[in-house]
């Protein structure tokens, strides 16, 4: 089997094939989808997702699950927001240092209610996805932090960048999945995430400490639902207590799942993410281009996502019946 | 006989004097679309600022969420707990019709107000609009056209497929453009909707300007389509060839008009809607206003409003219009 | 007890057998039970009007067909599966039978394509997770989208009307109590007994337990599961026409958000979300506590944000207390 041949058969190639058909079906029939320029709004419609995927991949690693990244998303970016109002003169980038540590905090306690208590994720993070929002609604009096609130330079870092103009926004996703890939494979960490997640029984009987481990994939999954936040005060220029986020751990966890991870844990990478949050990117761009009414959009983002799971449940049995047979791969 | 039938009329004639004199003060509420929404802090203020002039009790209340059904169990409470006027802007046209219907049989008052249960208005009272619904499609193509010098490729970027009131005025807007020879150089190319969600508006947007290399202007009747697309125009620095207008909020379009983004844009005083619908409230409550198609009420500092056909009243007659020079005097 | 067999290996000592007092009472519906009464407590204290049982019973009446639906969810979960899509599927059967009567097919076969409709989506959810083997979780939010944006397609942004004689369910009483309600309780009932009595119903929580060793005794699971996603697509539409005539209308959005109130019911019943544990009474209770918890808020005018805060706070404590009860009496 030659080298082409394994990379072929892996996970992301499938992924990877599904972009290219894609966009060439759709380039087909809009040339200006296959432009420079439409590669820009692609990237500049995910950033905030591939932020928040990073963050759900090791989550869903470790066989957990966290449906509260949106609501820390949205806490994380009223507190900044509201000190950019109270305190104007502040030295903006420490927004930065506030999201991300309210964030972490968030997930802290996520971690801790799983670890301490011993409770599903699922359930405690559906818990915390409303107690999360509602905090926001309290703490921000349920008024929006308009757009003359939050600081130019924090808006002008979605825009452009002295880098060929390319906004830092995009520099900071691509580097949160960069720093996430060098973290699960060269770190004993993130290679400790990995088996968590595909046994959690045997893990302790393997020096695994489970709950430090745990409480850090949700710490970090906080940490980075932070980043976002700040970010989408950055990227759309106000802070809404009640859209910002809204939905957001839903769309994360189709990319997560559609780049391939396993909902079972122990099972993905960081490339698998990064093009299921690309596919996503290129269908959220290419339905208004096609012309395609609100109404049909949601019935095909539905199909393209039953339709990726079909592809690697028939990758994956093609996989199992080759080994059955005994096949050298 | 006649002392008696005296006395009686007597007690009786006291008995509602003291009522009269002791009658409870008018308890209005107010639902608005969801929480969180800067729009309705607005008209909700002037309710408040009425409330406290006319002695009436004012609470505002609101859902999380603005889902079609999501108000119901809200109106439910608030006949439970016995308001006199429930005043809504409600989140669908029909969704509503029971419950609604089931406050009125109750003698509340039902008011909408900023938008209206278009094809079900019998099932409240009266509509309280920001302004007549019917000249803003006009008003906005004329708009955009002095901002394009009346010629060239426009589209509109507007909200839901179904929000009523958008479509309202882009049936205007596309009525004006057909009927009048002023308009005769500009063509629709396209109307998208963009959900009222920013990264929705974003995406229909560039989709706009790739799909039409021409376009010369675009008109969003949204607070957040509007923002989303001069985000688009300023962070792709084409304020020049791309005029973007329509109804935003001063508060959230300010940076863009003072850096030239935006040249100008429309929109009403949700304060004043709130302020009117209180004194219409307990005006026809109290008997001294009567709602009926073609009469007319003072309201003081809005002057003298007229009641139009299906019991719809508009706050002021035309499109508040912000520009550079204005945009600093107002504070929503 | 002892026979002339030689005792091999003795583990450990069985811990006493459980007075029946203590199997009756403490176990998680009894946490639901007791959040119920505090409930219930709570908001008479916070407002005047809540102490009202005609206006309980119509506040209910508004979350009973999330709630008839989150009977077989609970069903669906304890199997150890789940299924995020019956308000969508709602939706859609209830878009499909308005547009079959708005298209004049007369009454009796709108309600048939309503109900078809159901089954067939219900049938398609278990195609996917039975049949080609993908996970439940992920199956029904892909159908989740796909349902409601069908039901989009279908419906467009407008409402579809449904005759005048066909509105009002809520509105008949049965004794005092809205029809929706009493379907609820009586359904509750059914499946209460199905699910405690029958063989069907024991056979579910072994395949909730574990699957493998469920199928190695014998058991049917494929058969049961897709029964089971079958089940709920049928009452998701039934749940779907009972909305459509208390609206008057049916649009796409009919239900929006809905998946997330059934699973809530029943986890606040004490369903195990990974399956093998839970129970219909605590289903049943839960749907009550919700709809206690949100009215006597809503009532009383407290702010939304503090009522996502109560939920949320409510639902862990709920899973940390049945967690608790189940440890305990589990040895």
């Amino acid at each position: 089997m030659t080298a082409l041949g394994h990379i072929l058969r892996r996970r992301e190639a499938g992924i990877a094939l599904m972009i290219v058909i894609f966009c060439l079906a759709v380039g087909a029939y809009k040339p200006q989808f296959l432009t420079l320029d439409s590669a820009r709004i692609i990237l500049l419609l995910t950033p905030l997702i591939m932020i928040g995927a990073m963050g759900q991949m090791l989550v869903i690693l470790a066989r957990h699950v966290d449906l509260s990244m949106g609501s820390m998303m949205a806490l994380a970016a009223m507190a900044s927001g509201m000190m950019f109002r109270y305190a104007p003169d502040i030295w903006w980038p420490l927004g930065f240092v506030l999201s991300i540590g309210v964030g972490m905090a968030l997930g802290l306690v996520n971690g801790l209610l799983v670890t301490v208590f011993r409770l599903p994720a699922i359930i405690v993070t559906l818990g915390t996805l409303n107690l999360y929002r509602g905090l926001t609604f309290i703490m921000s009096d349920a008024k929006q932090i308009d757009r003359q609130y939050v600081p130019s330079a924090l808006k002008a870092m979605s825009q452009t960048s002295p880098i060929l103009g390319i906004p830092w926004i995009i520099f900071m996703s691509f580097g949160v999945a960069l720093l996430t890939w060098w973290f699960v494979m060269h770190t004993r960490l993130g290679r400790q995430i990995y088996a968590l997640g595909s046994n959690p029984v045997a893990a302790p009987l393997r020096g695994i400490d489970v709950t430090r481990v745990t409480l850090i994939v949700f710490a970090i999954s906080g940490a980075l639902s932070g980043l976002a936040g700040i970010m989408y005060a950055s990227r759309w220029g106000f802070v809404n207590p009640s859209n910002t986020g809204s939905g957001f751990e839903f769309q994360v966890i189709a990319a997560v799942v559609i780049g391939g991870v396993s909902i079972n844990g122990g099972v993905g990478t960081v490339l698998g993410t990064v093009l299921g949050v690309l596919l996503l990117g290129c269908v959220a761009a290419a339905l208004p281009l096609l012309g395609i009414p609100g109404t049909t959009q949601n019935a095909i983002y539905g199909s393209v996502i039953l339709a990726a799971l079909l592809i690697d449940r028939l990758v994956r049995l093609q996989g199992q019946r080759s080994m059955l047979k005994g096949a050298r791969i | 006989m006649l002392k008696k039938s005296m006395l009686l009329g007597l007690a009786t004639s006291l008995v509602l004097g003291g009522a009269a004199l002791a009658q409870d003060p008018l308890k209005i509420v107010y639902i608005g679309k969801n929480t969180g929404n800067p729009y309705f802090d607005s008209i909700t203020g002037g309710f408040v600022d009425a409330c406290a002039s006319l002695g009436c009790e004012f609470e505002f209340v609101a859902p999380a969420t603005a889902e079609a059904t999501s108000q119901i169990p809200f109106i439910e409470a608030q006949i439970q707990r016995g308001v006199n006027v429930i005043a809504i802007a409600p989140n669908s046209p029909d969704a509503l019709n029971q419950v609604l219907e089931d406050a009125k049989s109750k003698g509340i008052l039902v008011l909408t107000v900023n938008g209206d249960v278009t094809g079900n208005e019998d099932k409240r009272d009266a509509s309280i609009l920001p302004v007549n619904f019917d000249i803003v499609g006009r008003d906005q193509v004329e708009m955009v056209g002095s901002l394009i010098g009346y010629e060239g490729e426009i589209a509109i970027l507007s909200a839901t497929t179904e929000a009523p009131d958008q479509n309202k005025w882009i049936v205007g807007m596309n009525e004006t453009l057909k009927s009048d020879p002023k308009y005769a150089k500009m063509t629709l190319v396209a109307t998208v909707y963009g959900d009222d969600q920013p990264e929705k508006s974003t995406a229909e947007m560039e989709a706009l300007l790739a799909n039409f290399p021409n376009l010369r202007g675009v008109i969003a009747p949204t607070t957040v389509g509007i923002a989303a697309a001069a985000q688009v125009v300023q962070s792709r620095g084409l304020a020049e060839t791309v005029k973007v207008t329509g109804l935003g909020l001063p508060s959230e379009m300010r940076d863009f008009v003072k850096d030239g983004t935006v040249t100008a844009f429309q929109l009403w005083s949700p304060y004043n809607q709130g302020w009117l619908a209180a004194h219409f409230a307990k005006g026809v409550l109290e008997g001294t206003i009567k709602n009926e198609v073609g009469g007319t009420f003072e309201v003081p500092n809005l002057g003298t409003i007229t009641i139009n056909a299906n019991n719809m009243i508009n706050t002021q007659a035309e499109l508040t219009t912000f520009n550079a020079e204005n945009i600093d005097n107002f504070d929503f | 007890m002892t026979t002339g067999t030689p005792q091999i290996a003795v583990t450990r000592d069985a811990a006493p057998p459980r007075p029946g007092w203590h199997v009756a009472l403490v176990r998680p519906e009894a946490m639901t039970l007791v959040l119920l009464i505090i409930g219930i407590f709570a908001g008479s204290q916070l407002s005047e009007f809540f102490l009202d049982i005609n206006y309980i019973l119509k506040s209910f009446t508004i979350s009973a067909e999330f709630a008839i639906v989150a009977l077989v969810l609970t069903m669906v979960i304890i199997a150890g599966e789940i299924d995020l899509s019956p308000a969508a599927s709602m939706a859609l059967s209830a878009c499909l039978f308005a547009w079959a009567q708005d298209a004049g097919l007369g009454m009796p076969l709108a309600i048939a394509v309503g109900l078809g409709a159901g089954l067939l989506m219900g049938l398609f959810n278990g195609v996917m997770v039975i049949a080609l083997q993908l996970p439940s979780i992920i199956v029904t939010i892909g159908t989740l989208i796909l349902y409601r944006g069908l039901a989009q397609v279908i419906a467009g942004d407008k409402s579809i009307r449904v005759p005048d004689w066909f509105i009002g369910i809520d509105k008949i009483m049965v004794a005092g109590i809205p029809l929706p309600v009493v379907i609820f309780v009586v359904l509750s009932l059914l499946l209460g007994l199905v699910l405690g009595m029958t063989i069907f119903g024991r056979q579910i929580y072994l395949i909730g337990t574990n699957e493998e060793a469920a199928k190695h005794v014998g058991i049917r699971t494929r058969r049961i599961k897709m029964t089971l996603f079958i089940m709920m697509g049928l009452a998701s539409a039934v749940a779907g026409l009972m909305t459509a005539s208390r609206l008057g209308s049916v649009r796409y959005d009919l239900g929006l958000g809905g998946e997330l109130q059934m699973v809530l019911m029943a986890m606040l019943g004490g369903t195990y979300i990974f399956g093998g544990r839970g129970t219909i009474l605590g289903t049943f209770l839960a749907a009550w506590l919700l709809v206690i918890v949100s009215t006597g808020m809503i009532v009383a005018n407290v702010l939304p944000a503090w009522q996502l805060c109560v939920l949320g706070v409510l639902l862990i404590v709920s899973i940390i207390a049945t967690n608790f009860i189940y440890s305990r009496t589990q040895r």
